[in-house]
């Protein structure tokens, strides 16, 4: 079951990390790569690590959407390099 | 061309790496010699019920020490490279900067307090359950960050912040060489009691420099999203 439960979640952090490299929306792009951090500090929790967990909730996928965002906003309109 | 040609390479590359660590992993029926030493010894040496903070504030406690450290360069080097802008953009960005909706406002009013009350529950929780300064603080600075989002013109007191983080980084290396003086080493919580294991007042002086741990990486942090918020 755990099993089962951590490849269901490991699977959502690829799919999470690959739409934040595929969107070309910069700003989905941000929330889906902070997606990818909550789903490893699910996998931290599960594999009984909670004190990384919540490093990882709070660092990884809080403080570094929020810094990319503002670094966005910042940076100008978001288009995509080549 | 050239440049999806050596994305692709470097993906493939770094695929390499992760190949080989995977297929050379094999789960452990036992711990290390060393985890097993740490596990046995720490509530005993110590009188800590969480092993964790144990390591990260008695046995690792230089590399914490570095570490904020590193968070401290972090800090200062933001605030330096982000206060250039400042004069410029103070009056054209004064005007089209709004408040968040409705929802977001009376959700921080709601969460707000609650935020900060579970960053100091864990803070000062460190040595019994999970958790521990660095944790703590970083929950503590989220708080701030949605404080930020709600409201965008909320400014942060960045000078009193600076004051207190360095009060707690210099309270943390003084403890550290009381630590060297009176017990076994640098950074030895030893030299208070180690008291009931379980307890809150428990294991000696590393309550202490966990609650300062977590002062210090609150602050820290609160005033690199500041920088960033502006």
């Amino acid at each position: 079951m755990l099993e089962l439960l951590l490849l269901a979640v490991c699977a959502g952090i690829l799919v999470s990390g690959l739409l934040a490299v595929c969107l070309n929306n910069l700003v989905a792009a941000m929330v889906s790569s902070g997606l990818a951090g909550l789903l490893a500090s699910v996998t931290f929790l599960l594999l009984a690590a909670p004190d990384v967990a919540m490093a990882e909730a709070a660092i990884g996928s809080g403080l570094t959407t929020f810094i990319f965002i503002y670094a966005l906003r910042h940076a100008g309109n978001g288009e995509r390099e080549p | 061309m050239i440049y999806r040609a050596s994305v692709l390479f470097a993906v493939a590359l770094l695929g390499l790496i992760f190949l080989r660590l995977a297929g050379g992993y094999a789960e452990r029926s036992a711990l290390r010699p060393l985890a097993e030493h740490y596990v046995s010894q720490a509530p005993l040496e110590l009188g800590v019920s969480n092993i964790v903070t144990g390591i990260l504030i008695a046995y690792r406690g230089f590399d914490t020490l570095g570490e904020v450290a590193v968070l401290f360069m972090v800090a200062a080097s933001v605030g330096l490279l982000l206060r250039k802008e400042e004069a410029g953009r103070k009056y054209t960005e004064e005007g089209r900067r709004k408040p968040a909706g409705e929802i977001v406002t009376t959700g921080t009013q709601v969460l707000l307090p609650v935020i900060l009350t579970f960053g100091a529950y864990v803070i000062v929780n460190g040595h019994l359950s999970a958790g521990g300064g660095f944790q703590g603080g970083a929950i503590v600075a989220s708080g701030v960050m949605l404080l930020l989002l709600a409201d965008p013109g909320t400014r942060v007191n960045a000078a009193a912040l600076s004051v207190i983080e360095s009060l707690a980084g210099v309270s943390y290396v003084a403890i550290g060489i009381l630590g060297l003086v009176l017990a076994g080493g640098f950074l030895d919580p030893r030299f208070l009691p180690p008291g009931e294991a379980g307890a809150f007042i428990s294991a000696g002086a590393i309550p202490v420099l966990s609650a300062l741990l977590g002062i210090k990486v609150g602050a820290e942090l609160s005033v690199i999203i500041d920088r960033f918020g502006r």
